[in-house]
């Protein structure tokens, strides 16, 4: 029993099956960068931005072209494409990198946690101490009454669009909704501004008045994440708890919001990511102050945006205070988020298996 | 436990577009009525009107009447919901809710009704529940798992424990069969052959062989062209559907020499 089976593929497309060792693209990399640097070196002085920009083109081309040779068109096309699919992702990752470092670089200089909880009562000229604890804290309570204005209105806002709304009704606030989710900010503080104004006089300051202003940049940003999400919730769970005699409303609330609350929570951290970092319309509203100020209902609050740029325009010592305030704020963002992520985890559906 | 449905002149709208029109048939209690027919005839249209989830969607409306215990399902004074928990229906797809386990996906009908339930008489009603959709040796030791952790077959008979957890008079199926394996599906054509002792079933298929095997009356719908109403052309006992049936359309259809 000697007989050898024979692969009908062998002989005929050998060409087509000859691939470049995994390692390649690396080595290519290498390659492109050193040759792209001895380049730069023979025509001037090489920088890091023209070795690195001249290293993607000479990459791109040489393995492409090598991979046509030996492996054909279509693995050609498909090296080419993942260069440039990873190329644009690089791209975007500059920007948000460069951001980041330079925040934690400019910020570390001041950030302590001494910073953290002191506040600015009595600093004044040069003195290096001082810190953010009041901006902390007003920005945590006056985000926080934006999202209890903001939760509960665009929460029944969605599940009116998505649940019950039809015609023209309907039709109006998707189209209010859009021309509210390009209000600039400034416009929204001044709109609390006169609001406030006309209802408890011209000398009203308080943290409510600027919560009033971020609310109106808020719900357009959770209905609008929140209608997504219901939207996403199969209609046949809904049909299958109407099968079961179970009425709308119920539906609603202990089938389709709990089917979406992960997305529903993290719907309302991004549109709490969008706010926190206000500038303009708090500067109209609730203005900036040295000490803590725990009511919202009265007097004006200091918040980290605000603060950040109080003590910029200052200048000097100032400076670092504002990176260090917007390095505190970058964390709060990212703690939030962090939390966020955990919440939708535990209420998300079970994975199958 | 089980009823009767007259129905008479029925007449089924989406919107202005009537889509299934004048259909008059009486389904016996204790039995098992097919209704099979070619695609777009608006089988499961009719079996949606059976228990108002039809008017679900919206600009769906129906004419004529539904009698169940003497009483018009679609009578101003009666509550769909109310209608829905004496008819109960098992969809194409499984569908268990995603984020409740087995054995919450059982008790969902007591559940999300706000009805309290006591933890005894709760397991009483999933083992039974289960036992009645022949699972419960297949899931008792993972109540706990989620209901989407099942496989296909699985999940369509937690379905249908789902359904009777809630003690109907009339189970509806709309193709309950059609995303499963022939494995699966003799498990649960099976599962009618026992439910039909307790509820009456009304089963929408694409299979003639499902037909002719699990029911005891069969119906034909035809439609005679796109844009046109469906139309319930014959009913009748199931064996004289397959052996003889009185018109041409239900024989061509069946001897699979239609269109």
């Amino acid at each position: 029993m000697t007989t050898t089976t024979v692969d009908p593929l062998a002989g005929t497309q050998t060409s087509a099956r000859r691939r470049l060792p995994t390692w390649s693209p690396w080595a290519f990399a290498a390659g492109a960068l050193v040759l792209a640097f001895l380049l730069m070196l023979v025509l001037g002085s090489p920088t890091v931005a023209t070795v690195v920009a001249t290293a993607i083109v000479l990459y791109a081309v040489g393995l492409t072209v090598t991979s046509r040779v030996v492996e054909g068109e279509r693995r050609a096309t498909d090296r080419l494409a993942t260069t440039l699919v990873t190329l644009a992702f690089g791209v975007a990752l500059i920007p948000l990198i460069s951001l980041l470092w330079t925040v934690v670089k400019e910020g570390s200089k001041q950030f302590s946690v001494t910073f953290l909880n002191t506040n600015m009562v009595g600093v004044y000229g040069q003195m290096t101490e001082g810190g953010v604890y009041h901006a902390i804290m007003g920005t945590l309570l006056i985000t926080l009454a934006a999202a209890v204005i903001s939760v509960p209105i665009g929460l029944l806002t969605a599940i009116y669009l998505v649940e019950y709304g039809q015609g023209h009704l309907a039709r109006s606030i998707t189209f209010l909704v859009d021309v509210m989710t390009g209000i600039p900010s400034i416009v929204a503080g001044l709109f609390a501004f006169t609001l406030f104004t006309m209802v408890f006089g011209p000398a009203y300051r308080s943290g409510l008045m600027g919560a009033a202003a971020l609310s109106v940049l808020m719900i357009p940003v959770v209905i609008r994440s929140v209608e997504e999400m219901l939207r996403l919730v199969p209609n046949e769970l809904r049909e299958a708890a109407y099968a079961l005699g179970v009425p709308k409303y119920l539906t609603i609330i202990k089938v389709v919001l709990r089917t979406a609350v992960a997305g529903i929570v993290t719907g309302v951290m991004l549109a709490v990511a969008r706010v926190i970092g206000e500038t303009a319309p708090l500067l109209l509203t609730v203005g900036i102050i040295a000490d803590v100020n725990w009511d919202l209902f009265d007097g004006r609050m200091a918040t980290l945006p605000v603060y950040a740029y109080r003590q910029y325009s200052q200048g000097g010592i100032g400076v670092d205070r504002a990176w260090a305030a917007a390095l505190t704020l970058i964390a709060i963002v990212m703690i939030l988020n962090v939390v966020a992520r955990l919440v939708s985890r535990y209420f998300s559906p079970k994975a199958t298996r | 436990m089980s009823k009767r449905i007259d129905v008479s002149d029925l007449n089924v709208y989406y919107s202005d577009f009537l889509a299934v029109a004048d259909v008059s048939m009486a389904i016996e209690e204790r039995s098992v009525t097919a209704l099979i027919g070619p695609s777009g005839c608006g089988k499961s249209t009719f079996l949606r009107t059976l228990n108002r989830m039809h008017e679900v969607i919206p600009g769906a409306r129906v004419e004529g009447k539904a009698v169940m215990d003497g009483r018009d399902l679609y009578a101003p004074e009666v509550d769909p919901v109310e209608v829905r928990r004496q008819v109960g229906m098992v969809f194409q797809r499984p569908n268990p809710f995603p984020t409740m386990s087995i054995e919450e996906n059982v008790l969902a009908g007591v559940r999300l009704n706000n009805r309290r339930i006591s933890k005894s008489d709760a397991s009483d009603l999933v083992e039974s529940s289960l036992q009645g959709a022949n699972l419960w040796n297949e899931v008792k030791d993972r109540l706990g798992r989620p209901g989407s952790s099942l496989s296909g077959g699985q999940q369509q008979r937690l379905c249908i424990a789902r359904a009777i957890a809630v003690k109907p008079d009339i189970l509806l199926m709309d193709e309950p069969c059609s995303a499963l394996d022939p494995i699966s599906t003799l498990a649960i054509e099976d599962l009618m052959a026992e439910l039909k002792d307790e509820y009456t079933i009304v089963i929408v298929t694409h299979n003639m062989q499902q037909a002719a095997r699990v029911s005891d009356r069969t119906a034909f719908f035809n439609i005679a062209g796109t844009g046109k109403p469906g139309r319930l052309i014959e009913m009748d006992e199931t064996s004289t559907m397959f052996s003889s049936p009185t018109q041409k359309a239900t024989e061509d259809y069946i001897s699979g020499r239609f269109g």
